[in-house]
């Protein structure tokens, strides 16, 4: 296995894809002679040509809504916003449309497009860059949602939802991008809407995904050094379909959850998980649901408050001793 | 970085504890649920729980010290390793808190939210409060276990946040089995001893003693007590419970008259809901449940430990409850809410040979009740001169609340009660 970035893990897959399926194509604003704007599409121009890779006007709705029709009729666009924050021009196209497709046709036309970018704070590009909308997205039936936190599942999870038949929302994060990890030369797929258990534990479980999933493994190291305390951390690597069973298992060992989302709490992941948990598996629980959220405001533009907003390893592990008492 | 451990806050009123005893040494190792000290609150002797493993490597507190809620008592951790004496509240420095800043120890978790860019937070922990309404804050699986091993959940102290029994708590508690032994009361001097009657001392006032002043002279000068007495025949009650504590001798029973006043207070509430009530200022809170306390005489003061819900219990229930809340609390291992939130008080010094005796009143409750010893003397019973078995009542009430009229029906109605004691078999 090699050690490769998490955006060549991404543009391995987009490759893979364009090469077994003459279906898929590529869209987006400079995604073809620019190379993405964080350089995730770069050489596929080159390689499969401007009919497949293209280059779209700044216009979001333009160009998802074109993206939607042409999926309607058998293409595969996998569409690539700047930052998922300007998914909000295209609401209409992406939530009220592709999301009711199948079901408004009575099954009859389905909807296979992929829309992805980077959804994440941290960066200091400010409160209009900075959005998070899996929450939004996962809150609409017909939608599936993947929030990869690293390159192996970044890759896996990729190839699925281009085969997927239905809208697929991919959430990638700009920090991770240049992050490295192990992703095997053979072909491999990951399935949607099954966790994956990042590290085992016995005390508390984590459940989180994304780029928070990153910061606490690095928690969870801390409280093993410092506190003696074992953490599981569970990656839901999708949030809908949500892999609660894989999480209530890990609860049902452990008897306490911190759940962990680089997110605004309100309305957020985090909410529906805590409910999900105590519905199942109240009595194995032995202290309240723990949460550990964005702080809720707009993206803070201020680098070093902005990273207290953010979930980091010193807030998670903070948060995980509260969970334990 | 050591463990640094806090007082922690164990009773809705606590401010601060004294700390007894320690059970551990410098040195000694500690595993996480180890007692490490024994910790007086104003109603009760706790145990502090350590909740780490490592080494106990530094006491900053000697026994017999009062100390705030939040304060440092001691450290754990690495054997070897370096403590720096806490200092008092340290401010905030840095903006952002140091990579290997401690957190705060599970006793005393750090307020939420703070700001973004504040430390690790050591500010006291607001107040846990035992649940007025009396119900036992236990984490769902613990209160799944203990089910499962038979443990009463009432009878445990809390270690998890605000005091909630958590799973390590009903395990601890069934691995001590039935531990317990209350230190006797100090025996009276011999007669014609020589000396002084005792030292010459001042003594500090203990939590308990403080509240206990505190309390009392807020009821004493906040309420506008008034008394009512009633003289009661007592021969069906002694009979009654003669005749029950023999034929049930087999089942364990053993009513009290305690037992008996309980229960027939607990009715005649339901029928005087008046006298169940609390003044609130501006509104007066009648409470739908009677939950009836009694006072009961420990080393250093008294405490009130609560029959929860005795209008809906048999007197039997009430017995069986009565015998081991009265037996802790001599022990002073009543959980706090096991002596909160009750709703009227019986206070009976009939067993210590007291005629009569008008109580003060235990806020925020509207009334209590004084039972006196049973005496035999002459009554006059169809115009001829017969003995009489009888007890003495006093109910101090509360005016505000409890107006004469209605203390007098109330006395009426636990007189009809305890005078056809059958009555409260029902």
């Amino acid at each position: 296995m090699s050690q490769i970035q998490y955006r060549e893990a991404i543009r391995q897959a987009l490759a893979e894809e364009l090469t077994r399926d003459p279906n898929v194509v590529v869209l987006g604003e400079e995604v073809a002679q620019f190379h993405g704007a964080y350089k995730v599409t770069e050489g596929l121009l080159e390689k499969f040509g401007p009919k497949r890779i293209v280059d779209t006007p700044i216009s979001e709705a333009g160009f998802i809504g074109m993206g939607l029709g042409a999926s309607m009729l058998g293409v595969r666009p996998v569409i690539e916003l700047m930052f998922w924050s300007f998914y909000s021009v295209a609401f209409d196209q992406i939530l009220n449309n592709a999301a009711n497709v199948r079901y408004m046709s009575g099954g009859q036309i389905q909807c296979p497009i992929v829309i992805r970018g980077p959804a994440n704070g941290g960066t200091n590009v400010g409160a209009t860059h900075s959005h998070t909308p899996e929450n939004v997205l996962a809150n609409h039936p017909g939608m599936k949602v993947v929030v990869p936190s690293t390159p192996y599942d970044a890759k896996g999870l990729l190839k699925s939802a281009i085969r997927d038949n239905d809208p697929v929302m991919f959430l990638e994060n700009t920090i991770l991008y240049g992050d490295k990890g192990e992703v095997p030369a053979e072909e491999y797929l990951i399935p949607l809407g099954k966790a994956d258990i990042k590290r085992e534990g016995t005390d508390l479980t984590i459940v989180s995904y994304g780029r928070a999933v990153i910061q606490s493994l690095a928690a969870a190291h801390l409280l093993q050094q410092e506190h003696n305390v074992s953490v599981e951390v569970i990656d839901l690597r999708s949030i809908r379909p949500l892999d609660i069973d894989t999480v209530l298992a890990s609860v049902r060992k452990t008897h306490r959850a911190l759940v962990v989302e680089e997110q605004k709490p309100f309305c957020g992941v985090g909410a529906q998980l805590a409910y999900m948990i105590q519905s199942e598996a109240f009595d194995e629980l032995d202290g309240p649901i723990a949460r550990l959220s964005t702080i809720d405001a707009p993206a803070i533009y201020s680098p070093p408050v902005e990273t207290e907003q953010l979930p980091n390893p010193q807030r998670i592990l903070r948060a995980a001793i509260e969970a334990l008492g | 970085m050591a463990n640094i451990i806090e007082m922690p806050k164990l009773s809705d009123t606590m401010t601060v504890g004294t700390l007894v005893k320690w059970l551990k040494k410098e040195g000694d190792a500690v595993k996480s649920g180890d007692i490490l000290a024994e910790v007086e609150t104003d109603k009760a002797t706790m145990e502090l729980e350590s909740f780490f493993d490592g080494t106990l490597l530094s006491v900053f507190i000697p026994a017999g010290s009062q100390v705030p809620i939040g304060a440092a008592l001691c450290a754990v951790g690495k054997p070897g390793e370096k403590v720096a004496a806490p200092e008092a509240k340290a401010p905030p420095a840095a903006p952002a808190a140091p990579p290997d800043a401690p957190p705060a120890a599970p006793a005393t978790p750090a307020p939420a939210a703070a700001p973004a860019a504040a430390p690790v937070s050591k500010a006291p922990v607001p107040p846990a409060a035992a649940d007025p309404a009396g119900r036992v804050k236990i984490s769902p699986l613990a209160r799944k276990l203990a089910v499962e091993k038979g443990v009463d959940p009432a009878g445990v102290a809390g270690t998890g946040t605000g005091g909630r029994i958590v799973r390590a708590d009903i395990l601890s508690a069934k691995a001590a089995g039935g531990k317990g032994g209350s230190a006797p009361f100090a025996g009276g001097a011999a007669l014609g001893a020589k000396g002084p009657v005792q030292e010459e001392a001042l003594v500090p006032v203990s939590n308990i003693r403080g509240t206990i002043a505190r309390r009392l002279l807020e009821s004493k000068i906040q309420i506008p007590h008034y008394y009512l007495d009633i003289e009661i025949d007592a021969g069906p009650l002694l009979e009654l419970r003669a005749e029950l504590n023999a034929a049930l001798e087999q089942e364990g029973v053993k009513l009290s008259v305690n037992d008996f006043i309980l229960k027939a207070s607990a009715e005649a509430l339901r029928q005087v809901p008046a006298v169940n009530c609390s003044w609130e200022g501006t509104a007066i809170r009648h409470h739908s449940a009677a939950h009836v306390s009694f006072a009961v005489a420990i080393e250093d003061g008294l405490i009130t430990p609560v029959i929860r819900d005795a209008h809906l219990k048999t007197i039997f229930a009430i017995s069986a409850e009565a015998k081991p809340l009265g037996k802790r609390a001599k022990e002073k291992k009543l959980a706090p809410d096991e002596f909160t939130g009750g709703t009227f008080c019986v206070s009976n010094l009939g067993m210590m040979g007291i005629d009569r005796f008008a109580a003060i009143i235990n806020p925020p409750n509207a009334a209590i009740l004084a039972v006196g010893t049973t005496v035999r003397k002459p009554v006059v019973k169809d115009n001829s001169i017969v003995i009489g078995q009888r007890m003495s009542l006093t109910l101090s009430a509360d005016h505000r609340v409890v107006d004469g009229a209605v203390g007098a029906a109330f006395l009426a109605a636990i007189r009809d009660l305890l005078e056809r004691p059958s009555l409260l078999l029902l």
